[in-house]
């Protein structure tokens, strides 16, 4: 049978998205009466789970690349984020909410990428949340054994001569990586180099994007 | 090497052999933000931990990972750990399940339209 959006408007009589137009699923009923059971109990309200939902939505790759970006061209802010990455993020303003946050710095000499083995810790208040492969069992199982061959499929390849240092996240401690500052971008502005560091170059499977002539 | 059979649990992934990394990437549906920030607002309000719900998802199994979906399974968890935690009983949850179900055959119309 030919799939027809005109059976599945909704009351408001517009298409539901392509996601959510599928068969009501059991876990999606779970959730449903979940949240609704939460709400009943006064234990949360509809208000703040879509306030909840509107924050996460605000979270971005942009938070943490205005992070890196500050401690390019700042060396004191560089020394405190290095020394307290939870700290120094609050003092530009950024929900880091109770995870400890370390940064961990790319030198012409060392790599640094991140992983979580054992599930996904990520940093989400800095990154937004996590693309699906870092949750993969792929990216899970080879980074902590074959570090090189990994960032080889991200377009990644490093000289031989080059430390790469894998971090394995936990539930209380997540990481961030500041990538090395591309050459020529001296007379960038601060919000000019946010606009090079990218999510993956945060992660480690990446590097700063080099600036457009 | 056995894997299976070096002391470690499933879940303990770290230098196992695995296939090329997968870069397809889905957008978020309202049902899975729901989640996350039911995980969020619930543990902020101590009903559980982050490790709380990481010990159901480690003991639903293998077999959960590999057949349901990353919301999937973090739902099945908060679900656990709110009963366990007495913020709603089972028979309540199934009842609510019940009528939820009833109201029609989209996530759409059985979150009434939300």
């Amino acid at each position: 049978m030919p799939h027809d959006h005109h059976d599945h408007l909704s009351p408001s009589g517009h298409p539901y998205r392509a996601d959510d137009d599928t068969p009501l699923s059991y876990w999606q009923t779970m959730e449903i009466a979940v949240r609704e059971l939460l709400v009943e109990k006064d234990i949360t309200t509809a208000e703040e789970i879509n306030a909840q939902i509107d924050a996460m939505d605000a979270r971005s790759p942009a938070i943490g690349a205005a992070v890196v970006a500050r401690a390019w061209c700042d060396p004191e802010f560089k020394i405190r984020l290095l020394a307290d990455a939870s700290a120094a993020s609050r003092e530009m303003g950024f929900d880091i909410g109770p995870m400890h946050l370390i940064a961990l710095e790319n030198t012409a000499d060392t790599h640094n990428i991140v992983v979580c083995t054992l599930c996904s810790c990520y940093p989400r208040n800095l990154l937004g949340l996590p693309p699906d492969w870092y949750k993969s069992r792929a990216y899970r199982s080879r980074t902590v054994k074959e570090p090189r061959k990994v960032l080889s499929e991200f377009g990644v390849t490093l000289p031989d001569r080059m430390r790469i240092r894998v971090h394995d996240s936990t539930a209380d401690m997540r990481y961030v990586v500041i990538p090395m500052r591309p050459k020529g971008t001296e007379d960038l502005s601060q919000d000019a180099l946010a606009a090079l560091v990218t999510r993956d170059s945060m992660i480690g499977t990446g590097i700063a994007t080099a600036p457009t002539a | 090497m056995d894997t299976k059979t070096d002391g470690r649990r499933w879940h303990d992934m770290g230098g196992q052999d695995a296939g090329p990394i997968c870069d397809d990437q889905h957008d978020f549906s309202l049902w899975e933000k729901r989640v996350d920030a039911l995980m969020v607002l619930c543990s902020g309000k101590g009903y559980f931990t982050v490790d709380g719900l990481r010990r159901v998802l480690e003991d639903m199994g293998e077999e959960a990972f590999e057949t349901m979906s990353y919301y999937e399974r973090w739902i099945a968890s908060i679900n656990q750990n709110l009963v366990e935690s007495g913020a709603y009983t089972t028979e309540e949850l199934a009842a609510q399940m019940a009528e939820v179900k009833a109201r029609g055959a989209t996530y759409g119309d059985a979150s009434l339209g939300k």
